[in-house]
């Protein structure tokens, strides 16, 4: 196991260096940074005092150790726009959007396991049509229109819930419906092929001669084995609704980090959008990492060599 | 049968609906098991074995459906329980053994959290208690540092030590009845002779009957007190073990009989033969005898109706026209070099 995790993180490092370059790149890419930085009335003179000052001159390879020992520390440079530190700025929406992806992922979980568990029961009923049914359109709907459905439904005409803001907790209901319902689909497919394949194996059999209730059969011995692969995906899903949550964001107009990001790159604050990039990724590199080891985790035959 | 009988079957069937036909794997099969004895069905594969013991226990694949004229397992009438009440009767006292130790074990849990769910199912006791007599078992079943082996998972122990600790869980609640269908099979030729030996040691300990599914005729020879001899979802001919071996009747059981070798009598090195010819189809009713194309004494009216059990005493029964002392003539004729 340790050596095994060990291997883990030290891919993920690897990943999270390559993505720090990426993202170091898109900024000095994206145009004249010292030019950007002095401002459009700065004489060419202002400009390469400020190149000097911000070691801009340096070579390429220089900016980005100087870049990422500031980053490790926890400055991400300063906006364009708001001339605030982008880490401050980060740091305050990034309390919306985990609350936004984690309740993305509940709603998921919440709607896919039990589906796929009944599904998986009975296969070809009903409950595994509409399981069906409702996984494909909901990898068919784009999610903007989707969200869009529920604030008509339940936001204008019910009046159930706000339509935007994240004043209580019931603003985050809809949004997470929105963008759970994206992911729901694939956990769907695979408790249900887990749970179908588990159900078939031998061991499943055993605990039937033992005489064992159908609870314990589903739940201690096929939901255990089946719910390996779903919970290495659930963590890896959820890097995607943390990043991917821009969209619904915007609809709701949450002020997450995904719609920061939507504005800054319509102000072209581009220090923000690199930064966003880069947090997001590394939140992807560490769930990614977290699925393996949970993955692991949950196999003795991975745990205990 | 000497004894009371802890299990009778009489009209046995198993139909399997598939979308080319009806499969008829078991076909209206009668025994008994008397308390204490050792039951073998023996039969090539794929001629119903696996799935009469399924039937008997009610664990049939979902498809599959059972009927059955009587099935009473210690004056319990089993056709007519509700699964409830099967799965009370289940681990309890009449007990499985599964052909494949690999997989047999659930690969999440520890052996004594396998072992001990068994008892704790059916017993009013702690964990404490159920983890006591899990040890008492491991050790009966040959298994040396049992307390450490409960922490133990399957992916840790060998094929061999899996099926022991299979036959320990079989063991957890006292069952009056043991059904291991091809308990040896995947398993090397020295592991095989010590599992056989352990079940045979550990059915006259406890006092159990078994009922021993088997492809193979030596494991019969070893084990068995009577046998029933299985071909194409029938049995073709059942009696005392002593008996079958010495004076087989129908044509197939003396092919089976050829192709084991005995000691004493087959030469090393000798030639084994197989019965040449492939099994009936499974589909639909039986038009006649099933070995019949396999059959070298075959002839015509073979082919036409059902044939029915000839019974030679109570013990003693084989499914051909052929009279038993053309029967009897034709074994003689076999075993003669
Ligand atoms: N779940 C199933 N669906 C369809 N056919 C099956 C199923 N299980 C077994 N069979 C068929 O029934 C026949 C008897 O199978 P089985 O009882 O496993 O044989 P044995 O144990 O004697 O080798 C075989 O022809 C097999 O292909
Ligand atoms: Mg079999």
């Amino acid at each position: 196991m340790l050596a095994f995790a060990l291997k883990r993180l030290a891919l993920a490092l690897l990943v999270a260096l390559t993505v720090s370059i990426i993202s170091f790149s898109l900024l000095r890419l994206s145009g004249d940074l010292a030019q950007a930085l002095a401002g459009p009335s700065a004489t060419a003179a202002d400009v390469e005092a400020v190149r000097k000052a911000y070691g801009l001159d340096q070579p390429l390879w220089v900016q980005y150790l100087a870049w990422a020992r500031q980053a490790l520390h926890g400055d991400l440079g300063t906006s364009f726009f708001f001339k605030e530190p982008v880490a401050a700025m980060i740091a305050a929406r990034l309390p919306v959007t985990m609350t936004l992806g984690v309740s993305a992922l509940l709603f998921a979980l919440l709607v896919a396991l039990p589906l796929g568990i009944l599904a998986a029961l009975k296969p070809n009923s009903w409950v595994d049509r509409l399981a069906l049914t409702l996984s494909v359109v909901g990898q068919a709907l784009p999610s903007f229109w989707f969200a869009l459905m529920l604030m008509i439904l339940f936001g204008l005409k019910l009046r159930w819930l706000p339509i935007s803001g994240t004043a209580s907790w019931k603003s985050f209901v809809m949004p997470a419906i929105a963008l759970g319902y994206y992911g729901m689909p694939t956990f769907m497919r695979l408790t249900r092929a887990g749970m179908m394949e588990v159900l078939a194996s031998d061991y499943i059999r055993t605990a039937r001669a033992k005489g064992l209730r159908a609870p314990a059969i589903l739940l201690k011995h096929a939901l255990r084995n089946a719910i390996v692969p779903v919970v290495a995906v659930a963590a890896v899903q959820l890097g995607f609704f943390l990043g991917g949550s821009i969209v619904i964001e915007s609809v709701f107009a949450l002020h997450g980090v995904g719609y920061l990001g939507w504005e800054s790159i319509s102000r072209a604050d581009f220090p923000v959008v690199q930064a966003i990039v880069l947090v997001l990724a590394l939140f992807y590199i560490v769930l990614t990492l977290l699925a393996d080891l949970l993955n692991a985790f949950l196999d003795p035959r991975i745990r205990v060599g | 049968m000497i004894g009371e009988p802890i299990l009778e079957v009489e009209g046995l069937d198993v139909v399997i609906p598939l979308l080319a036909g009806t499969l008829r794997p078991v076909r209206d099969l009668a025994f008994a098991v008397a308390r204490g004895e050792t039951f073998c069905i023996v039969g090539e594969s794929g001629c119903g074995k696996s799935l009469t013991a399924l039937a008997l226990m009610n664990l049939l694949p979902r498809r599959a459906r059972r009927s059955a004229r009587r099935l009473r397992f210690a004056g319990t009438d089993l056709a007519r329980l509700d699964e409830r009440r099967m799965a009370d009767l289940r681990g309890d006292r009449i007990a499985m053994i599964f052909q494949e130790p690999m997989t047999a074990l659930n690969p999440a849990y520890t052996i004594g959290n396998q072992l001990e769910e068994a008892m704790l199912r059916h017993r009013r006791v702690s964990r404490a208690e159920a983890r006591d007599r899990a040890i008492f078992l491991l050790e009966k079943v040959g298994i040396t540092a049992a307390s450490s082996r409960l922490r133990q998972y399957p992916h840790q122990l060998s094929g061999g030590l899996r099926q022991r600790v299979m036959i320990a869980m079989a063991l957890m609640c006292g069952p009056e009845l043991i059904i291991a269908d091809e308990p040896t099979t995947a398993l090397d030729v020295t592991i095989q002779a010590q599992i056989l030996h352990l079940l045979a040691a550990l059915q006259r300990e406890f006092r159990m009957a078994v009922i021993l599914i088997t492809h193979d005729l030596g494991i019969v020879a070893r084990v068995a007190d009577r046998v029933a001899v299985m071909y194409a979802g029938q049995i073709v001919e059942t009696g005392a073990v002593a008996d079958i071996f010495a004076r087989p009747m129908h044509p197939y059981t003396q092919g089976l009989l050829r192709c084991i070798p005995v000691p004493g009598r087959t030469r090393r090195g000798a030639h084994l033969g197989s019965i040449p010819g492939l099994v009936p189809s499974l589909m639909g009713e039986l038009a006649g005898c099933g070995f019949r194309n396999r059959c070298v004494y075959a002839s015509p009216p073979c082919a036409a109706g059902g044939i029915g059990l000839v019974p030679l005493s109570p013990q003693r029964a084989y499914r051909c026209l052929l009279p038993p002392r053309e029967c009897a003539a034709n074994a003689a004729a076999a075993a003669a070099p």
